[in-house]
């Protein structure tokens, strides 16, 4: 390991350095909170997301609306195409493996992502199995639309939990409905009379009593809480941070919009101003065109149904 | 009266901070805005994207106003990009980056590579019994340490908390690892 010299005598006696840990993995989560993760596509896009303030950037093929309208299987990037990303900006980079699909993640892993988000946008190469997170170095974001989805995958691992949405439609209800539902479970939990209430929400979740049991003593995951999946404007932005979001990633709204640069630099500040509606009001002036949007009632496929 | 201490909360590890300070029993502001900053007596500059702050410190117009406050000697503690932004040079950084340059110092920005080398290990620090537990998450390392700053802590040959003035800076993150006693020597010397 290239950290610390093995010759270095004053390392080894303050005891070996450990990577790959829990908090070095959810560390890093903790270090992009009030910060914006942009989809890229390119290294263009990338040095585009780094201009404007993005915390990291997510190499993919296609943003998620652009994988809606070319249908087909849509699976882990071009190793080629992350390592271009990589070398193009400073920030963190995540890449996406398809869920249940731990080769893909194992070569992500080996490329040197910052993140793996084993992601419903992609399609999923097992219906019933999830990662096993625990076995990489790696840190894992994954999707949630509940609490009982997020708890079973901080169960298997995961570092972070990003509300799921419904990616590449531009329309923040399905990010809001999920959000609300994982508070606002957290806070009855939170408000249990009693033991016996919470072996109920466990039963109910389907998911770890521990971990319901840590949610009743500190009212949060034990992980940060990012929101994904239909944020197209800063005013998108500042809803969900409102509702305990405690970070965004924006796919699609961004490059799909008339001005990327300017979108992505005003929703990067109004993840930072988020509560200030006088400053929102400034950054969200003279933007361009948000990118089109979608009705969830019209969609062929709801991402957000992927993942067990 | 309990010091009032400004957390710059404009991305990144902030919320954890605040919590042990006020834990510590400080008087503890989220800022924002150069509104804000005038208000507190001392700040800590958290860990997260340092370009990213960079930026924000320029947009919501907090460099000007944040570079005089230091000048004038309030008192800081810097953590990872607080760290970075605090230093006098940076290498690796974007060319854009702004630095505060209060603390003689030269860093390297992401010096031990990407999130599959950061670590938490063991610590000595001066003035501390027992070692300190650092985490270090895509850390910047200290390559060059200026005649005007003291180094309190190394891991390895690496210097990884320094002390200037009312400055402090630590590469790694003492907010992490459930250890007050940074945070409470920050406090005291106030």
């Amino acid at each position: 390991m290239s950290a610390t010299p093995s010759s270095d005598v004053a390392a080894a006696a303050q005891g070996s350095p450990a990577t790959g840990t829990t908090l070095v993995k959810r560390g890093l989560a903790e270090m992009l909170k009030g910060g914006v993760i942009m989809d890229v596509v390119t290294p263009e896009h990338a040095r585009i997301a780094e201009d404007a303030g993005a915390v990291s950037v997510m190499a993919l093929e296609r943003v998620p609306s652009d994988i809606r309208a070319h249908g087909g299987v849509s699976r882990m990037s071009d190793p080629e195409m992350i390592l271009k990303v990589q070398a193009a900006v400073s920030i963190p980079v995540m890449a996406k493996a398809r869920i249940g699909h731990f080769s893909e993640a194992q070569i992500l892993q080996a490329l040197g992502v910052d993140y793996v988000d084993e992601s419903e946008v992609l399609t999923p190469a097992d219906e019933v199995h999830h990662i096993d997170k625990w076995a990489f170095t790696v840190p894992f974001v994954c999707g949630a639309t509940n609490l009982g989805e997020a708890l079973r995958r901080i169960s298997e691992g995961a570092c972070m939990i990003r509300s799921k949405g419904e990616a590449g439609t531009g329309n923040i209800v399905e990010a809001v409905r999920h959000l609300r539902s994982i508070v606002g479970d957290m806070r009855r939990i939170a408000a249990a009379g009693d033991e016996a209430e919470l072996f109920e929400w466990a039963k109910q979740l389907r998911a770890p009593l521990p971990l319901v049991q840590e949610i009743a003593n500190t009212g949060w995951l034990p992980v940060p809480l990012f929101c994904a999946g239909g944020i197209a404007t800063p005013a998108d932005a500042s809803m969900v941070m409102q509702l305990g979001a405690e970070a965004a990633f924006v796919g699609s709204g961004i490059f799909k919009s008339s001005d990327p640069p300017k979108m992505a630099a005003a929703i990067v500040e109004a993840v930072t101003h988020y509560r200030d509606p006088e400053i929102l009001a400034k950054i969200s002036s003279g933007l361009g065109e948000a990118m089109a949007g979608l009705e969830t009632a019209t969609l062929a496929v709801k991402m957000a149904e992927r993942g067990w | 009266m309990k010091p009032r201490v400004g957390v710059l909360a404009l991305q990144g590890g902030f919320a954890a901070h605040a919590a042990i300070l006020q834990n510590l029993g400080a008087r503890v502001d989220e800022i924002r805005t150069a509104e804000q900053l005038a208000s507190v007596d001392a700040l800590v500059m958290p860990g997260g994207e340092s370009t990213t702050m960079s930026m924000l410190l320029e947009r919501s117009e907090l460099l000007e106003p944040l570079s005089e406050r230091l000048n004038a000697g309030m008192g800081v503690l810097g953590t990872c990009a607080g760290m970075i932004l605090l230093a006098v040079e940076v290498v690796d950084g974007r060319a854009d980056q702004h630095s505060l340059g209060l603390v003689d110092i030269t860093v390297r920005r992401n010096a031990y590579g990407t999130q599959i080398e950061s670590f938490e290990a063991d610590i000595g620090v001066d003035g501390f019994e027992t070692p300190f537990h650092a985490v270090f998450i895509r850390a910047p390392a200290v390559e060059r340490v200026g005649p005007t700053v003291e180094v309190l802590a190394r891991h390895g040959s690496r210097p990884v908390l320094c002390r200037s003035g009312r400055a402090m800076v630590a590469a790694f993150h003492p907010e992490l690892s459930g250890d007050e006693r940074l945070h409470a020597r920050f406090l005291a010397d106030l």
